[in-house]
């Protein structure tokens, strides 16, 4: 690797043993991808140093030391030894996390587990990381600019960073994020350099595609088609707005591992077809038809059979303002008769709060949750057994994690089925 | 037996029984970091486990909590012996980085055309070598 003048001296110690030891993992990381220099960042989100009860007991057990910073040394940077912790550099992010700082025992976490992660945010704070506790930074205030190389987890924010923003990184890991945050430095390879980002297969939308629903089929199909490949789209996509992107981008980063997508005349580096492609033909063209769309929406209820709801989740990723005036209109004053969980950023529920949406879904029977999703933190209603959800991306994932049935619709599909109890989504 | 050579992405050799499939995994999510158990719905190896086994795969897919689902097999001792895989991502570059098993990428045969599950397999991660005995 050719390494700067900074990097080698991170390298040799002199910004002291955390930075050697991240500058470390961040060469045996970039020697394994085969880049051959680093970038400089300044945006970072991760989930540096955040330790589920597991970690620090872990620590605690096999090192003598289950604190903040072991678990940053020994486990974020792979240090093989414990050190001090310095501030982090630029504009670091934390990620969602495993609960709900006021709801957690409907969460089913102990106390124990809610202190655990209060001195966990607590330490970051301290070290200048802003705790948005959300998969959605671009919604809340981490907005880079087009152009901008940054080193971004989570994967539905990793594909809208790129492909919507114009912005660039890798779907990067909780260590190399972290690794980052105390370097400024991420490997230049991949979605970094320019002729990694041209799109590689053409999809001829036919099947219109408008609600967030169909947006959410059209990108878990995406995904399976794709793998690690990147679409350029055309045709039937209409009223891509950023709620939209949202659930297309997380659906194909969920059945697929698509990191980077384009739509003609929508997307800033699609500006015409022959821009997206790089000048290049597609490798293939794939049509997305009335067929097509009915198999990912019949795939994505394939584990959906008894139709008596118990549990509507929302807010994978994390819902937004706009998501939240739907559902309150869409209760309409009427009592639920399901658990109702709808998950948001801190930032959004704050909006929330003022705007009298989290009151409408809470006077209804609902509850608003931040930080966290059924997912992440593995948790359902007591007894819950069958799930209604509108986000491809959590049906793909929540049934195998917490062993429920899961149906998929829109929205309205998911209300209809709170209020009834009953679920009679159907593909219109 | 059948010498497959390419790059060793980290260092170490290890040999034991292959788990083979053609379909990329994924990490949170998609397995159990607890077992090394692949608990994704619709995956060939629903249900089966890499601990101890030798992991021939495409690739990673999914969360980008990939390499610390990977991570925490190591920390559970329900790692793979070794990874041989065919498409680079950051995600298994992180990965097998942090899960510090021996792992080998860009062979100069498809090795998921080559080697089957239950095949014994050698991995030499310092010299990006792989040698394969059929069962």
């Amino acid at each position: 690797m050719i390494l700067a003048d900074d990097e080698k001296a991170m390298l040799d110690g002199s910004g002291g043993l955390a930075k050697q030891k991240a500058m470390e993992l961040l060469v045996r990381y970039a020697t394994a991808l085969g880049a051959e220099r680093f970038v400089d960042t300044k945006n970072i989100t991760g989930v540096p140093g955040s330790s589920t009860l597991f970690l620090q007991k872990y620590f605690e057990e096999h090192a003598g030391d289950g604190s903040f910073e072991a678990v940053f040394s020994l486990y974020d940077l792979d240090a093989g030894q414990v050190t001090s912790v310095p501030p982090a550099t630029g504009n670091c992010c934390h990620l969602q996390g495993g609960m709900d700082l006021q709801h957690w025992s409907d969460l089913g976490m102990s106390s124990e587990a809610m202190l655990h992660q209060r001195e966990d945010e607590a330490e970051l704070a301290r070290r200048g990381v802003r705790i948005m506790k959300t998969c959605t930074p671009y919604l809340v205030g981490n907005l880079p600019v087009k152009g901008e190389h940054c080193a971004w987890m989570e994967s539905s924010a990793v594909v809208y960073c790129n492909s919507v923003i114009g912005a660039r990184t890798n779907t990067e890991g909780r260590e190399s994020t972290s690794a980052a945050m105390l370097t400024g430095k991420i490997p230049d390879w991949g979605f970094h350099r320019d002729e990694y980002r041209y799109a590689t297969h053409l999809i001829e939308v036919e099947a219109p595609t408008e609600s967030v629903m169909d947006w959410g089929m059209l990108g878990y199909f995406i995904g399976e088609v794709m793998g690690q490949n990147i679409p350029v789209l055309t045709g039937a996509i209409q009223q891509a707005d950023p709620l939209r992107h949202k659930h297309f981008g997380a659906a194909a980063a969920s059945s697929g591992g698509v990191e980077m997508y384009h739509m003609v005349g929508v997307t800033p580096e699609a500006a015409t077809l022959d821009l997206a492609l790089g000048g290049r033909k597609p490798v293939a063209a794939i049509k997305y038809g009335a067929p097509e769309r009915r198999r990912v929406y019949e795939a994505l209820n394939a584990n959906g059979r008894d139709s008596n709801i118990d549990y509507v989740m929302l807010g994978c990723p994390h819902a937004s303002i706009e998501q939240f005036r739907d559902v309150a209109r869409l209760l309409d004053g009427n009592k639920i008769k399901t658990h109702l969980w709808m998950f948001t950023s801190r930032a959004v529920k704050a909006v929330a709060d003022l705007s009298g949406f989290t009151r409408q879904i809470e006077d209804a029977g609902g509850l608003v949750m931040t930080d966290t999703c059924s997912a992440i933190a593995r948790a359902v209603p007591k007894g819950t057994k069958v799930v209604a959800l509108d986000s491809a991306k959590q049906t793909h994932y929540l049934p195998a994690m917490v062993d429920v049935e899961a149906w998929f619709g829109s929205t309205e599909d998911c209300i209809h089925a709170a209020l009834t109890g009953r679920w009679t989504g159907e593909l219109r | 037996m059948i010498v497959l050579h390419g790059r060793g992405i980290v260092g170490g050799c290890a040999e034991g029984e292959a788990l083979v499939t053609r379909e990329t995994i994924s990490g949170w999510g998609g397995i159990d970091p607890m077992t090394g158990t692949v608990i994704e719905t619709r995956h060939e190896l629903h249900g089966q486990s890499f601990k101890d086994k030798v992991l021939v795969f495409p690739g990673a897919k999914g969360s980008s909590g990939w390499s610390n689902a990977f991570h925490m097999t190591r920390l559970t001792k329900s790692a793979p012996l070794a990874m041989i895989f065919n498409q680079m991502t950051t995600k298994i570059a992180l990965g097998a980085v942090v899960t510090r098993v021996p792992a080998v990428t860009e062979l100069d045969q498809d090795p998921l055309s080559v080697i089957e599950t239950g095949d014994w397999v050698k991995v030499d991660g310092d010299r990006g070598v792989v040698e394969v005995t059929k069962r």
